[in-house]
């Protein structure tokens, strides 16, 4: 059995109330772990706290109490070592595709030679090969969350926060690269922290699913996905797939109509 | 009839740019040449260009517009090289913007052309004077929106470099900086063409040379068409400045339009 890696104590986050309203219970205090080589997908209605859990975890928001361990460090602010795929396209726009994955690197110091050859490892096996003079603007969307994976993947981050990266993108492109993440992931072995809405997609990339209430946002169910590696896209049709999915779609009905008001 | 934003080819645009400018010559050369108007208070466009070579050739007006463009130009440059960095750091850190925005909001609203008398006081009627004038007239205005515009970055881009393990320094020289650097060339380009209605300012009073020089001359002996192709030689050259701006910022910024 591997160890953990990623510890969430008692993390909690409260927004102050906006000109003197009451204060938003985004989260309440939550308590999770990862082990080493764990893909969980955060599945949650919109406003459940899933990407403001994601963010502390990255650093980019500060918890309202608890804390958060990597590797039993306290996460104090965004670093390299967790590696970050936002929803909206982040590919910094005057840098090529190859700068791009260069970024971290180069931000680190490695030499160029080195860099060079990170960056031609990693265009290859997000399929981009060909494309590192190209801008960002030349591309397609699911081109450049691509580009992001593979920017986030060359710093070689402990740990990989994906929030909704899919999200903008249509039904088969989307699927295409969910498969693209999940075959990176079974060959390297990375660990990964990836928040969705999408059941589908939750149950197909993930070896444990977590479930978020809505409002205050705390989790609600932690279900392991034993479906068996190398996945394939057949497998969203097999009868082990529809009866996970048939449970969680009952789980996120709840809390959808509770977050909607409707009962 | 064309439909609202609907685009319209190169050559038809050209076409009607130019054509616009045959109809204001033509709409001038009709009221002067007909006689509509007093030869004492405007010159007719033949007139004019007959003054403007004369200037050329006898009285040396190149050197008039050598004179303006290097005050405008050594001007303006002096300004944008204290204005950019303080603009940057004011957009970066919000302390230190909020220590100096309500001042330089302030002091943009002071008129340039106000300062020319005081500036006379202080600088003499030298060079250092005009370079002063172009300076204050540029200086606010360039720190105010360098501001705005640095502190508009997109800041899911900022994120996404401390995700990647860039120290505060590394996001302003390697985000902050490249994100707006098109824009602040832009901004550079728009300052510019407000830095001439300053230089001819400070070249009506006290000044011995200069295109805003020649003009004040020329209203002593009613000389309308040399005062007019003063005019129109500072529009050219504006325009000329302002196309080798746009040519050169197509080219540094190709990503914006790849």
């Amino acid at each position: 059995m591997t160890g953990t890696i990623l510890q969430i104590d008692n993390v909690s986050r409260v927004f102050p109330g906006v000109r003197g309203g009451a204060p938003v219970r985004a989260l309440e205090p939550t308590n999770l772990q990862v082990a080493q080589n764990d893909f969980i997908t955060i599945l949650g209605p919109s406003g459940c706290g899933k990407s403001t859990l994601l963010r502390i975890v990255a650093g980019l928001d500060r918890p309202s109490g608890g804390r958060v361990l990597l590797n039993n460090r306290e996460i104090k602010g965004p670093g390299a070592d967790r590696g970050m795929v936002f929803q909206s396209y982040t590919l910094f726009p005057w840098l090529t595709i190859g700068e791009n994955i260069a970024y971290g690197l180069r931000e680190k110091g490695v030499p160029k030679a080195q860099r060079q050859d990170i960056v031609a490892s990693y265009t290859e096996k997000v399929g981009l090969r060909g494309f590192e003079n190209h801008y960002p603007k030349q591309l397609s969307g699911g081109m450049q969350q691509r580009t992001a994976i593979a920017r986030a993947l060359a710093n070689d981050p402990e740990i990989l926060l994906l929030d909704e990266p899919f999200g903008a993108l249509d039904n088969q492109t989307r699927g295409l690269m969910q498969e693209l993440l999940l075959g990176i992931w079974e060959r390297e072995q990375k660990t990964v922290l990836f928040v969705t809405h999408d059941i589908e997609e939750a149950i197909f990339l993930a070896s444990r699913v977590i479930v978020m209430s809505a409002r205050p946002g705390r989790i609600k169910a932690d279900i392991p996905v034993d479906l068996p590696h190398p996945r394939h896209y057949t497998m969203k049709t097999t009868p082990e797939f529809s009866a996970l999915k048939a449970q969680l779609t009952e789980e996120i009905r709840v809390e959808a109509m509770q977050a909607e008001g409707v009962h | 009839m064309p439909r609202p934003l609907e685009p319209v080819s190169q050559g038809t645009r050209v076409t009607l740019g130019i054509s616009f400018f045959i109809l204001f010559f033509a709409a001038w050369a009709f009221a002067t040449l007909g006689g509509f108007v007093s030869r004492t208070f405007l010159a007719d466009p033949i007139t004019m260009v007959q003054d403007g070579w004369l200037l050329l050739t006898r009285f040396g007006f190149m050197g008039d517009i050598g004179i303006t463009v290097w005050r405008v130009v050594g001007g303006f440059i002096i300004a944008a090289l204290i204005a950019v960095p303080l603009g940057i750091m004011m957009g970066a850190y919000k302390s230190f913007e909020a220590f100096l925005e309500p001042f330089v909001s302030f002091a943009r609203y002071l008129p340039a052309s106000a300062f020319v008398p005081l500036l006379i006081l202080w600088a003499g009627i030298g060079e250092m004077q005009k370079l002063l004038v172009i300076f204050i007239g540029s200086v606010f205005q360039i720190i105010l929106m360098v501001a705005v515009a640095v502190g508009n970055t997109r800041r899911d881009l900022v994120e996404a470099a401390y995700t990647l393990g860039s120290s505060d320094r590394g996001v302003v020289q390697r985000v902050l900086i490249p994100a707006n650097a098109p824009e602040i060339a832009e901004i550079l380009r728009l300052v510019l063409g407000w830095a001439w209605t300053y230089v001819i300012v400070a070249e009506l009073i006290g000044s011995s040379s200069g295109i805003g020089h020649m003009i004040i001359d020329s209203q002593a002996l009613l000389a309308t068409g040399q005062m007019i192709f003063g005019i129109i030689v500072i529009g050219i050259i504006g325009l000329i400045s302002d196309f080798l701006f746009k040519a050169l910022n197509r080219k540094l910024f190709a990503w914006r339009l790849a």
